[in-house]
């Protein structure tokens, strides 16, 4: 059966991440690139769109509890199944040499398995890792085994004490990147875009819009003219700017253009 | 050279391929996109009086053969639509605008500001499947009748129906729309489905049952339009299935004068408005057809 048909996988691991984020690995073959996203249904529950957190035979997803979803998911243990489509979407372009890796909170999931590819392809990796406070730090080991880790926190409870573009920018003032990968916040994305486009330097991000189809037919999650779900989820910099949507609206689940 | 430009009852169409409704329908600038890939006509999403959030996810599974969809009429509501309505005019193609009610005397105030916003034709949804209220009206004649007729009076443009498959007599139903002043029939909607994941022994659908559209459901799409020419004089539009020229040729044959294409830009792409028309195109040179119109209901003869 085609991987992008639903299907269900048994959870292989549950992994506390944090008191509220844990990851659940489930072991299948199929290609995947960094940035790609599945859809994942919790049975009897709902369907949402989540990053891979890790690649290779043994996949991942990191999951914050955040709504009734991810608080329905969170029960699931290992044996459990889960339904899962996929793998969609564009993924990162990775062919420059040295990057820096840009994440607010659990963004982190969705450009780990980035900083992964790139280390294992011999390529030079600093991650900045933003979150409100030290309790919000997840997958920071794996992190570190990739490249340099900084942190900001918004409280100083460790590292940079303010947010994680302005950690970003110091950066990138000490040292030449050829490239930014981001996840996190819209604000925080449209910060980093215009740092990035002020300093002449590519950026690619991971953007989030409500999903229902994840395969570009239900229009859910216009961003724009674009399909978040076909058309990204990774966009670069030069085709954000000028979006009307772009850090100020979204869609909710009607369709109404609100904002953010 | 062919002629593929064709019309619909007083609508004009450069080529006959239409967005069906609920694709990509949300957003005006989708609909814009749609147009400026090729197709001859958008249709909007289907707008009702309120927002609406539709049905719990997962709403749309990909099967063996087709689609399985459950979104259950999400949208934004009438209000908030004349933005998405104005983008999509730019596209210099026809806008057609899908509404439904959930009573029959909503449809006409509904239907009438469709068209202040400007679209060029309305079409009537009577029959989402997966939609508590509506499936009352797809299959009663009288029902179709009164909203069609109170349509009709509300409105100038054209007014065209779209009807069920999952009914007992299709042409009936046909006949009651036209009896009522509708401009043209649209067959078909989804043919109401469901699926279940063996596995963990749970309906895949949030709302357990759905709609099922793409190659599974092209013959019967061909056999509700082909019985539906026999029926009625009123123009016909073709949907169900269509992802290639030689779809389009068969509803084209059954008697349709026009297609509408959801699905298929799953199996294609936005490319498949393009794709499907220069197909028609090469079908009818090699088979010595000079304009659409000689191939309309030629299954009949």
């Amino acid at each position: 059966m085609p991987t992008s048909r639903l299907h269900s996988v048994i959870l292989d691991k549950v992994m506390e991440e944090a008191s509220h984020t844990k990851s659940f690995s489930f072991r299948e073959e199929f290609p995947v690139r960094p940035g790609q996203f599945i859809m994942v249904w919790i049975p009897g529950v709902e369907e949402v769109p989540m990053a891979l957190s890790q690649l290779g035979p043994v996949k991942a997803i990191t999951a914050k509890n955040v709504g009734s979803s991810t608080e329905a998911l969170h029960k699931f243990k290992e044996g459990d199944r889960i339904g899962v489509r996929g793998p969609y979407g564009n993924s990162f372009d990775l062919s420059q040499e040295h990057y820096l890796v840009a994440a607010g909170g659990t963004g982190i999931a969705s450009v780990i398995a980035a900083s992964e590819a790139l280390a294992e392809a011999g390529k030079k990796v600093v991650t900045v890792f933003g979150a409100k406070t030290k309790e919000d730090l997840i997958l920071l080991e794996r992190s570190r085994k990739y490249g340099e880790v900084f942190i900001a926190t918004d409280d100083g409870s460790v590292g940079y004490h303010g947010v994680v573009s302005d950690l970003a920018l110091k950066l990138m003032e000490d040292r030449r990147f050829d490239g930014v990968l981001a996840c996190g916040p819209e604000k925080m994305l449209q910060t980093l875009e215009g740092i990035c486009r002020q300093r002449d330097v590519e950026i690619q991000v991971s953007m989030e819009r409500f999903m229902r189809c994840g395969i570009g037919l239900c229009g859910s999650c216009s961003l724009d003219h674009y399909l978040v779900c076909r058309d990204g989820p990774i966009f670069k910099g030069e085709q954000l700017v000028g979006l009307r949507d772009f850090g100020h609206y979204r869609r909710d689940r009607a369709g109404r253009r609100v904002p953010m | 050279m062919v002629e593929i430009s064709t019309t619909v009852g007083r609508l004009k169409l450069q080529n006959p391929t239409m967005l069906a409704s609920g694709i990509l329908g949300d957003s005006g600038d989708s609909l814009l996109r749609v147009a400026r890939s090729g197709a001859g006509a958008v249709v909007t999403k289907s707008i009702g009086r309120e927002p609406r959030e539709g049905n719990p996810s997962p709403s749309l599974v990909e099967l063996e053969h087709g689609l399985l969809n459950g979104i259950g009429l999400a949208n934004p509501g009438i209000d908030n639509y004349r933005a998405e309505v104005e983008v999509a005019l730019q596209g210099d193609v026809p806008v057609i605008g899908s509404v439904f009610a959930e009573d029959v005397e909503f449809y006409g105030p509904l239907a009438r500001t469709m068209e202040v916003y400007g679209v060029q034709a309305l079409e009537l949804n009577l029959s989402c499947p997966h939609a508590e209220g509506l499936e009352e009206i797809a299959g009663d004649a009288d029902l179709i009748s009164q909203v069609t007729a109170e349509v009709k009076s509300a409105v100038k443009v054209p007014v065209f129906v779209k009807l069920s498959p999952n009914v007992r007599d299709i042409a009936l139903l046909a006949q009651a729309a036209e009896e009522a002043g509708g401009d043209g029939i649209i067959a078909i909607n989804t043919v109401k489905a469901m699926s279940i994941l063996p596995e963990v022994a749970k309906p895949v659908l949030g709302q357990t049952m759905g709609g099922l559209s793409g190659p599974a459901i092209k013959p019967v799409g061909v056999r509700c339009v082909y019985q539906i020419y026999e029926a009625v004089d009123i123009p016909l539009v073709g949907v169900g299935g269509v992802a290639n020229g030689l779809d389009a040729v068969e509803y084209i044959m059954a008697g349709a004068r026009a297609v509408q294409i959801g699905s298929g830009i799953h199996y294609r792409g936005l490319e498949v408005f393009e794709a499907v028309c220069r197909e028609i195109e090469a079908f009818m040179e090699e088979h010595g057809y000079r304009r659409l119109e000689e191939m309309v209901g030629i299954a009949h003869e």
